[in-house]
Order: C-alpha cells, then structure tokens, then sequence
C-alpha cells in the first residue's frame, strides 16, 4: 500500500504506471501482480487515500480504457507518517548499528 | 489470454467488472514485453496462480466488507435480529434433537465388524413373531445351516460381588463363546471367552464390562487373572476375570455390565427344554448371504425339527431379521413421529423466517434500490443479502445445537432398551454436520426468497413507488406462508392433543393394585444356600414379622416378581382335567397362566381385591394340600359361571387345589394384555426346584412416606441375612410410573415441538399483519379521513386474518387427522378423531389468531388520518 501512496505523490497514474514506477524505484525487486495491485487499490478506495479522478489526463496521454488514480489529501498525510514511523526505525537500528549508515 | 478471462471468473463479480478490463490489458503487455515463448510462458503460469491467490483474498474483503455492514444494519433492528435468530434457533434444535435420536436408533450402522451381515434369531408361534430361541433348537438350526459364518447365544444374568465389604448387584449377560467373535469386537485387555470356558462343568469366567472395571476396579489393568465370588441368578462360583471390553461396547443392551459364560449342562438339552424359549440368538451372515436366503434355509429347518419334536415344536417356527431392524414397531413409529414432528417445526420456523426476510426485503426495497442505483452492482446487493440470513441462520443455528446437546437426556427415554447400544444418543460430529447443513440450506434458502422476490437491481421503479409498494403478488406469497404456518401447528397441536389423551388414557388404567403408599424392593436371596425351602421360610418370616412391628407399617409380603417391574413373564401352561385346550406340557394360546409364589400379607400389600375364598395364610405349608389363589380371568376361562373355590389344576408341576379369586393385575404393563395369574403359597415347591421364582421382591405398605421406611427395612433384611444385595428400592408408584416414561417423555417432547409451532405461527400472524397496516397506514388515513367507522377498519384487518385462520385450520385438520391415523397404534385407544383434541386444538388456533391480531389492530385504530396522508 506504501508503494502505491509512493507512486501516486508526484503524479495520477494508471494502474500499469504503478507497477512500472513502483518495479523501477526498487530495481526491479517488488513487481506487483495485477490482481495485488487492483485489491490493493479497492481498499484504498474505501478508505478514501487514493480517488478516481473526474478529470482526465491531457489528450494525447490518455487512453480511454485506462483509469486513473489520485492520492487524496488523507493518502498523503498516511503515507507521511508511515514514511515518518520507517525514518524513526532505521534511526533506532542505526543507534545499535545494525543499519547501514547514512550514504 | 482468453483462458485468463476465463480465470477473472474467480473475483466477485463486482470486481472483476471494475478491474477486470484492466488486469487483462496489464497482462497483455507483460506478455508482450516477454522475449521469448519460455519467458511468457512463465508470466501466464504467474498470472494464473496469484488470481486464483487473490480472488480468494478479495472475497475475503468482501465478506468483511459485508459483515461490517450487517452488524451495523442489525445493530438498527434489533428486534428483527433477535426473531430471526430465536425462529432458526428453535427449528434447528428441534430437528437436530431429532435427529441426533433417530439417526442414533435408526440410520446409524450398528457398532460392530459389518454390521450390515448381523441378524438377529428368533423363534415364533402363532401370533408371537419373536420369542427367544431354546438351547436345544438354536444347536440344531446352527448345526444344520450353512448361512451363518459364526452365531451364539445370550441370557441376561445378574451377579452379585461383595465390594467394599457390601454386596452389590450388578445387570449382565451370560454369553455363548461365539457371541464375541460374530459381533467382531476383541477385548480392550485380557482375552475374550474360548469354547473350553463355554463348556459344562468349566471353570467360571467372568469379562467386566467398562464402567463396572472403573467403578468397583479402579480401572486397574493388574485385574485380568483375579478371581472374584460371584453370586449369580441361581447359583455361586468362582469367577476369574479374563478380560475387559471397550468403553462403547453394549451386549445385548446398555445395561450390562459383566459376561459370563452360557457353560449349558447336558440336560440343558433334553426334549422338554425345547419349549424353554429363554435364548437371544445372533448370527453373522457368510459374505453373500442374505437375510432372506438364510430366513427361508431357517424355515426348512424348523420344519424339520418340527417333525422330529411334534409335542415340544408343535407350531414352532424360525425368524431372522436384520439386527439393525430388530426393533419394536411401536420404537420406529415413535421415531417416526418425532422425526416429523421436528421437521414440522423446522418448516414453520422456515416459513416464518422467509416471511420475516419478505417483509425486511420489502421495508428495505427502497434502500435496496438505492444502493443499486449509486452502483452497487445486483451481484454485491445479492451477496450481502445472502450473507445477512447466512449469518442469521448461522447463529441460529449454533444457539439450536446448544439447545439440543441441552436436550439429549431428556431424549434418551426415547432410545429403546432392546438396541445393543449405548443407553443415550450423543451431539456428535455427525449430528452436528447434519445441523450446519440444515443451517446452511435455511439459510441460503430464505435468504434466496426476499431476493429473488425484490428482483434486486432492476427494481428503480422502487424507488419512484415510495412506501405505497406493497405488491400483490408478495401478499399472497407471505398470506400462503402464514397459511401453512397455521396449518402445521395445527397437525402438530391435535397430534400433541391426542398423545396427551393416550397418556392420560394409560395412566388411568387401573393396574388391578394400588400403586401409592407402596415401598419396594429386592432381596437377592442366593442359591444354592438358599435352595432349600425351609431356609426361605425362615428368612421370609423372621423378615415378614419384623417389617410388620415397624411404626407405619400396614402390610408387607413377598412374592416373585412383582407387577409391572422389569420381569414380566413367567407363563406357564395349565392342565384342567377335562379341557382339551389345556391339556399337555406345552403352552398354547388359550391354556396358560403367570406363575408367581407368594407369602401371607402380598395381596394386603398391594390391596389386590379378594373376590372370593380366602387368600395365603401361613398354614398352607409343605405339609399341607398345595393351593393357589387365581385371579379372576382365570377362574373365567376354566371355569366360567360356576364357583372355582375347590377346583383342581396341573400347575407348576404340581396338583393345585383353588382357595380364592382375586382380582386381575396387569402385570404385563398398562398398554398391554396380561395373561391370567396364579398366585402359588411360597413354600409349597419342592427344594431347588424353580428357585427362579422364589419370592424375592418385598413390597410394604406404609402409612407415611414409602422411601423415609427403607433403611430399617435394610437393617431387617441384613439382620436376618448379611450377605444379601438388595436392589431397586423404590416406591411402587415409581416402578409403574417407568412404564409409561417413554411415553410421558415423547408428550413432552411433542408438546413442545407444539408449542413452539403455536408460538411461531402467532408470531407469523402478527408479522403479516403488523405489516400490512404499516403498508397501508396512508390508505386506512384515507379512508378514515373518508369516515370510515373503527369498526370498518378492524374488520379490514381482521376479516383477512380469520379467512387465514379458517383456511389455515380447515387444511390442518384434515392434514392432522390423516397424521392421527398414521400413528393410530401409538394413541393406546384414543380414536385418531377424538373430539376433544381436534377441539383443543381448534380453541388454541383461535386463541393464536386473537393474539397475533391484538397488537395490528389496535395500532391500526391508533392511525391518526392527517399525518397518515401527509407522511409520504
């Protein structure tokens, strides 16, 4: 769910787009399965972080099949605390030095 | 990629046509990037296994989804929630408690080796179907048929052990070596019975059974070898135990609790022991035998044997049946009758339900229509339909298995003695199977009605309709529901109505005695010591003198067997000179009498009335002319219209000389006939002859309160003898009272399952009407705006439900009468159209319709016409 909050912060995407953004920001270790990703996005939607945007994408990106997601004001704020709660973590591993040190 | 089209198929429906579109394109272009055949393979064979993954994980979601919404939704009707569950609750408990009896003495196969290749052995006579077998006839038929791979005998037994320095009784059976070996079981320790211990002259050797091996042996496996003195029926030994049989095995019924050996002497098989029928013979068919083949090979041997012993098999036949369908008609049919009793219930709790789920789906068409029409799919409405009834069925339903695991000791009056089986059924996986399943299917079933009835979906016209849509089809539907409701509590109402009377019937019987007041017992004197008669003599009137002088006491004697306890035979032929009939050695239909010995003071005891001469007193000895008192059948049949006082008849082995005539008892049992009786002085028998019947059984009659007497009886009968047992002390009201326990308890269990009918149909009434007030509040504020009087409007309401409840009452009773004919046998008497059930039943249903009446109405009359026509 954090991948996709994370794919979606910059930009609407389509559900392809996720699994690519999401293969590439990992190099290719985490590759979402369809059926993942679409029960992933359906909870989401209930629970209000991500939305089906009204408007559509310009023109020439858009391709009529696709549909399109927006992270909501609530996915945002969840996918900066879950960002904030990963940060704290690895600060306290780092303290015991079991966590690589800041590059 | 169609295939994976076809996999999407999977995901709920609502998901896949939301996603599906995409999931498809998405794979497309996976397989597209792939370079080579191998790789997309790959990706396809990836594809397919997490959909199949994750279809399951979504319906998860759905369902939680789902559940979230119906606790909220319930949680707003709590009323409706709490109905629903209680109807479900009461049908399934009912049928599961059924169930779990009928299945346990019914369906299920018999808990032995191939139980399906048991048969049971019986011989017959005109008009007796199944009496036991005589030692010498079962050898010869076993001897000369080849359809049996193994068969044995048994009798019931009775041994009594000193434990913890008292004597104590216990119920067994004694069992030829090959019973075991054609049940199939093996003992859980030790050995099981080789034909040199079932031999004449062996030594004694005992198997206990597993309750007796835990509670008087501590369950100690060191027990096998020990040698233990025994006091059986008739005679004492030295018993070694050999081994101990398993937990659930119960031979030849429940309460046996030891086997011993049959060890028949030779002149166990002489001529005259072939009409000593004493026997209960089982056989285990050889593999392609059938029941019928070995049924007809047992005929032909019979036949012969008939012409080798014309006198002593005269009218001697052979049965084999089917253990598993050895039992009473009467047993099945009252099984039957519970069995349908139950699913009577469960119907009415069905319809009740479907009836409920109607309405809600009404009261819920214009939510329902909504939902759809913001896009939830007909698919997701139906679900969670289906899901709300599922888990109101569902917890209907546990809360019913609960009530009948509740119930089981209650039911277990209704398993019959005769079963070697446990004495009472238990809630197992089976049973509990049976109930999910029948729990699933109400569920899925009336959860299906609304839904297909409110054509979820499609139904936008709800939404323009308001609260006006009553629809005229569904009427009909939920008057046609209610009308069956009314319907089958009434065949269960009459059918609970007549088995009341037949009860009330029986236990107005006169038993020829009076049963109150009367304190009982069993003193288990032991043979040989006390074979001799002047033994007995002794101890009865040391006994009889002391329980006299005891404050309360007004009578007290000995005799046999008492009344209606758990022996109830003892016939004997009689030989009157000059009646053809009753003429020779061997009993016939119209020449016999039940033999009982008796002391002075037995018939004060019971206050059997003395009709005619005298009764026992204690002159008439050994010495003395041998006597009788008979009752007065007797004296009727042998000599009617002239005075007995004086005659002369063959009985016993003696010459018998008539001295009084008392009134007949019914020793046999309230329900059925019981031969005439011969009452014989105690001691005018020779030694050790037919010690049998040597009076055992103490009945008192008290003043006060029978039970607070027993324990200075006790110390009397261990004064006189200490090593004695003495057994079923109790009152002799209870005795008889036992008799007609199965059958109170199957009036009680029907009366219940009748209440509950009542109770469920009131409920449906009101349901139907409550609703169609509310349905058509605005049209009766119309018509009172109109000037409708109050009057018209009650007879609105009301002139539907009383053409329901005729209707309703007309067709259950002509359903009820035909069940009354079914179960005529069970009624002991009461006609199947006894005027005072169907009555009862028709005031109850009347009462039923007034009740459920009550509350629409007077909410109806309530209706306030202005705001009635405002509210929509």
């Amino acid at each position: 769910m954090f991948h996709v909050l994370v794919a979606l912060a910059d930009e609407d995407r389509h559900g392809y787009a996720i699994i690519q953004d999401v293969a590439e920001r990992t190099g290719g270790q985490i590759r979402l399965s369809a059926g993942t990703l679409y029960r992933t996005i359906q909870r989401m939607l209930e629970e209000g972080l991500i939305v089906e945007p009204r408007e559509r994408p310009a023109p020439e990106d858009d391709d009529e099949r696709r549909r399109y997601y927006r992270i909501t004001a609530l996915g945002t704020s969840l996918a900066k605390a879950e960002a904030r709660r990963l940060a704290e973590l690895v600060k306290m591993a780092r303290a015991r030095g079991i966590a690589p040190e800041r590059a | 990629m169609r295939s994976y089209r076809l996999l999407l198929h999977l995901y709920p429906a609502s998901f896949r046509h939301e996603y599906g579109e995409e999931m498809a394109a998405i794979l497309a272009r996976r397989l597209a990037d792939a370079s080579n055949p191998v790789a997309r393979a790959i990706v396809g064979i990836a594809a397919a296994v997490e959909t199949i993954g994750n279809a399951a994980l979504v319906h998860l979601d759905l369902l939680r989804q789902d559940l979230r919404y119906i606790v909220r939704t319930l949680r707003r009707s709590p009323g409706f929630a709490a109905m629903a569950v209680a109807i479900v609750a009461l049908g399934i408990g009912a049928t599961t408690a059924a169930f779990s009896v009928t299945d346990f003495v019914l369906i299920r196969p018999l808990p032995y080796r191939e139980p399906e290749r048991l048969v049971q052995l019986w011989e017959t006579t005109p008009g007796y179907s199944g009496m036991e077998l005589s030692a010498p006839n079962f050898r010869d038929w076993i001897a000369a048929s080849r359809s049996f791979e193994s068969a044995g005998v048994s009798h019931s037994e009775a041994l009594t052990i000193v434990t913890g320095g008292e004597p104590h009784r216990f119920q067994g059976a004694a069992i030829s070596a090959g019973v075991l070996p054609t049940l199939g079981v093996t003992p859980l320790l030790g050995r099981a019975f080789t034909e040199a211990d079932d031999t004449a002259g062996a030594a004694g050797t005992v198997m206990l059974g597993y309750r007796l091996w835990q509670t008087e042996f501590g369950g100690d496996p060191a027990v096998i070898g020990r040698r233990i003195d025994g006091q059986m029926d008739i005679e004492a030994d030295t018993f070694t135990i050999v081994g101990v049989m398993p937990r659930d095995f119960h031979y030849p019924t429940a309460s046996a609790d030891f086997w011993v050996t049959t060890r028949f002497r030779p002149d166990d098989y002489v001529p005259l022991e072939r009409s000593n029928n004493w026997l209960d013979g089982i056989a285990r068919l050889r593999p392609g035998v059938t029941v019928d083949q070995a049924h007809a090979e047992a005929q032909v041997i019979m036949a012969r044997l008939r012409e080798q012993y014309p006198k002593e098999n005269k009218d001697t036949g052979a049965r084999v049946v089917s253990m598993r369908e050895d039992l009473s008609a009467r047993s099945v049919m009252l099984l039957e009758a519970l069995s349908a009793a139950a699913a009577c219930v469960l119907l009415i709790a069905c319809m009740n339900l479907a009836n409920l789920l109607l309405a809600r789906g009404l009261e819920r068409r214009r939510e329902l229509a909504v939902r759809t029409a913001i896009g939830a799919g007909r698919e997701r409405v139906v679900r969670q339909l289906l899901t709300e009834s599922l888990v109101l069925a569902g917890v209907g339903g546990a809360i019913g298995i609960a009530l009948a695991i509740a119930a089981v000791p209650l039911l277990s009056q209704l398993v019959p003695q005769t079963l070697p089986i446990a004495a009472s059924p238990s809630i197992d996986g089976r049973v509990i199977g049976v109930a999910l399943l029948l729990t699933l299917v109400t569920g899925v079933a009336f959860g299906m009605a609304p839904i297909l009835r409110s054509g979820a979906g499609r139904d936008l016209a709800a939404l323009r309709d308001g609260a006006r849509a009553g629809g005229g089809r569904r009427e009909h539907l939920r008057s046609a529901l209610v009308l069956g409701e009314i319907a089958a509590s009434v065949v269960l109402l009459v059918s609970a109505g007549l088995l009341i009377r037949a009860l009330l019937a029986i236990q107005g019987t006169n038993p020829g005695f009076d049963v109150d007041h009367v304190l009982t017992m069993r003193v288990e004197l032991p043979i040989p010591e006390y074979a001799p008669v002047p033994m007995r003599q002794a101890f009865y009137d040391r006994v009889l003198q002391q329980v006299r002088a005891l404050p309360g006491v007004r009578a007290a004697g000995f005799i046999s067997y008492l009344p209606i306890s758990r022996f109830r035979g003892g016939i004997w032929p009689v030989k009157v000179k000059g009646d053809t009939e009753a003429a020779g050695d061997v009993r016939g239909a119209n020449n016999v009498a039940a033999l009982r010995f008796v002391t002075p003071g037995y018939f004060a005891a019971l206050r059997i009335p003395l009709l005619r001469g005298r009764d026992i007193d204690d002159g008439d000895t050994r010495q003395r002319p041998f006597v009788a008192v008979v009752s007065e059948s007797f004296a009727k049949r042998y000599w009617p219209g002239e005075d007995p006082i004086g005659r002369h008849f063959d009985f016993a082995f003696e010459d018998r000389t008539v001295v009084g005539v008392v009134g007949d008892v019914k020793f046999r049992g309230l329900e059925r006939q019981s031969e005439p009786q011969a009452y014989l002085s105690a001691p005018q028998v020779k030694d050790n002859w037919i010690t049998g019947y040597a009076p055992r059984a103490l009945a008192i009659r008290v003043s006060g309160a029978p039970l607070g007497l027993a324990p200075e009886v006790r110390a009397v009968v261990h004064g006189a003898a200490p090593k004695v047992a003495i057994t079923e002390v109790q009152t002799l009201a209870d005795m008889v009272d036992l008799d007609t326990a199965s059958r109170s308890t199957q009036v009680r269990v029907l009366g219940a399952f009748a209440a509950i009918a009542f109770v469920l149909a009131a409920v449906g009434i009101h349901g139907l009407l409550s609703f169609a007030v509310s349905q058509r509040t605005q049209e009766i504020g119309v018509r009172m705006a109109l000037g409708a009087q109050p009057r018209d409007v009650v007879r609105m309401i009301v002139a539907g439900a009383i053409r329901l409840g005729v209707m309703g009452l007309v067709l259950g009773i002509a359903l009820a009468y035909v069940a009354a004919r079914s179960m005529e046998a069970l009624l002991a008497g009461v006609k199947p159209h006894d005027f005072e059930a169907f009555g009862a039943a028709v005031a109850l249903t009347a009462v039923m319709l007034i009740v459920g009446t009550l509350v629409p109405t007077v909410r109806a009359l309530r209706i306030d016409p202005i705001s009635a026509i405002r509210c929509d």
